[in-house]
């Protein structure tokens, strides 16, 4: 059996449909979700979602923050994994440029004040735009 | 002057009809916008629903129950009272009535001895409350047909900083929409949460959802998830407000064109019936003044009796026209 994934938004569901994995990263640290998972609930950090199908494509979606759910199952429901995020971005949804100028801005507040929470906020979001939109990682890597 | 009334009635039925388009084009406009407005709240409702599930799952492994946002207060010493209305006017009673619910509810807590929060949302309820001079803590405005997230946010953080400390209680009065033809004004608690969403969980959910795993803890996600429940449930309710103000709207804006429709049909025949009047007066008169000559006919010492009795429309501008043409020539 494969696992249902449903990514939902405040203003509608982002993305729903079958897959073999999805691997996010809670606060604690990366975790992956095969079919069977127990149920568990989970709040995630600003970082691409990775749903791995059966074929062995994978779609990579920008998650900002949220939760995600994984079902009670048995015999007759699949193993359902529910992300619930504010912002749930699919790569041609992006706007790269958008993302990239966001980027910069958020460097240019970093140099002056280093401890900004929202500027530290804003470049994670940047970052996992550009990141899964396939635009190759400059100079500064993630933490 | 004869025809006089008939020219009025002719303009009042151009100016009636003029606003008859005007009506039927925002009837138009509020009707496929409230198509929208509903498909948009049938959207967020699975991230609501989503959410809803998750706090049921949180106290099935008994968590739930002393958080701040959770627990009420020992005293109520102030309400905030939230009230949500629309930016613009014309949508029948949608704002009146609303605003009258969330009055009530301002001067109920006065009664109680309470002190009032008023956070509206819609220019109009703001107007309302500035002119009669009751003290609005905050004021949003100019997204009420299409609220976004974003906006839902701001209001929702707003009020959960005064909640607690500055109020102890907060309600909510918004029209919910139930379908196209019915809509009904709630106030509704919305903090401190309800924990109805949590009473009706059975034995048996509860036993499934007792074998959770939290990550980092129960207590961390619950913190988390509290905020965004109370967004989106404030999100729900502005969806829903404004399916209800478009609606509203849509129905108001039909029964203005069809009555400036009764009212074209009713002054035309006004209008045709005065007309018909004048021209009868006219006739009335022309014949009156005719059989006033007929009886004079024979009288010699009237020169006008020759030129009738040979050509009744000739002799008149003959008889003119010498003086008319004479000085300037």
């Amino acid at each position: 059996m494969t696992l249902q994934v449903e990514l939902v938004s405040p203003e509608r569901v982002a993305y729903s449909g079958e897959a073999k994995m999805v691997i996010a990263r809670t606060t604690t640290g990366d975790i992956a979700f095969l079919d069977g998972h127990v149920p568990f609930i989970g709040v995630l950090q600003t970082w691409p979602v990775r749903v791995l199908h059966e074929d062995g494509n994978e779609d990579v979606i920008a998650v900002h923050q949220g939760f995600v759910e994984v079902s009670a199952h048995d015999a007759e429901t699949p193993t359902r994994v529910t992300i619930l995020s504010d912002v749930c971005e699919l790569a041609d949804t992006i706007d790269v440029e958008r993302a990239k100028r966001a980027k910069d801005r958020a460097v240019h507040m970093l140099a002056a004040q280093p401890d900004d929470e929202d500027a530290k906020a804003a470049l994670a979001r940047a970052e996992v735009r550009l990141e899964v939109a396939g635009v190759p990682k400059s100079g500064n890597s993630h933490p | 002057m004869p025809g006089a009334q008939e020219r009025v009635l002719r303009g009042r039925i151009a100016a009636t009809q003029n606003t008859k388009k005007i009506t039927r084009a925002m009837e138009l406009i509020a009707a496929t916008r409230v198509v929208k407005a509903v498909q948009a709240a049938n959207e967020a409702r699975p991230y609501s629903e989503h959410i809803t599930t998750v706090i049921s799952d949180l106290s099935g492994a008994g968590v739930a129950t002393n958080h701040p946002l959770l627990v009420r207060p020992e005293r109520t010493e102030a309400v905030a009272v939230i009230v949500l209305s629309s930016d613009r006017g014309l949508a029948g009673a949608y704002n009146s009535s609303v605003i009258r619910a969330a009055e009530r509810e301002v001067l109920a807590a006065k009664d109680a001895g309470q002190r009032y929060v008023l956070i509206t949302i819609g220019r109009k309820a703001e107007g309302y409350f500035r002119f009669r001079g009751y003290d609005v803590h905050a004021a949003y405005g100019g997204f009420t047909e299409r609220p976004s997230y974003a906006h839902a946010r701001d209001i929702a953080a707003e009020v959960t900083s005064l909640f607690g400390e500055t109020v102890q209680e907060v309600r909510l009065a918004y029209t919910r929409f139930i379908s196209m033809g019915t809509q009904e004004v709630v106030v509704r608690r919305f903090l401190p949460l309800e924990t109805g969403a949590t009473d009706h969980v059975d034995s048996e959910a509860a036993a499934a959802t007792a074998q959770f795993e939290f990550e980092p803890s129960s207590a961390a996600v619950l913190e988390a998830l509290l905020p965004r429940y109370i967004e989106s449930r404030l999100f729900a309710a502005l969806l829903d407000a404004a399916a209800s103000e478009l609606s509203a709207r849509q129905r108001a804006m039909k029964s203005a064109t069809d009555n400036a429709q009764e009212l074209i049909i009713k002054l035309s025949r006004k209008m045709n019936q005065a007309r018909q009047e004048a021209i009868t007066t006219e006739i009335m008169e022309i014949i009156g003044g005719a059989e006033a000559l007929a009886a004079d006919q024979g009288d010699d010492e009237d020169l006008l009796l020759d030129y009738l009795s040979s050509d009744p429309f000739q002799p008149l501008t003959r008889g003119r026209q010498p003086s008319r043409t004479g000085p300037s020539a």
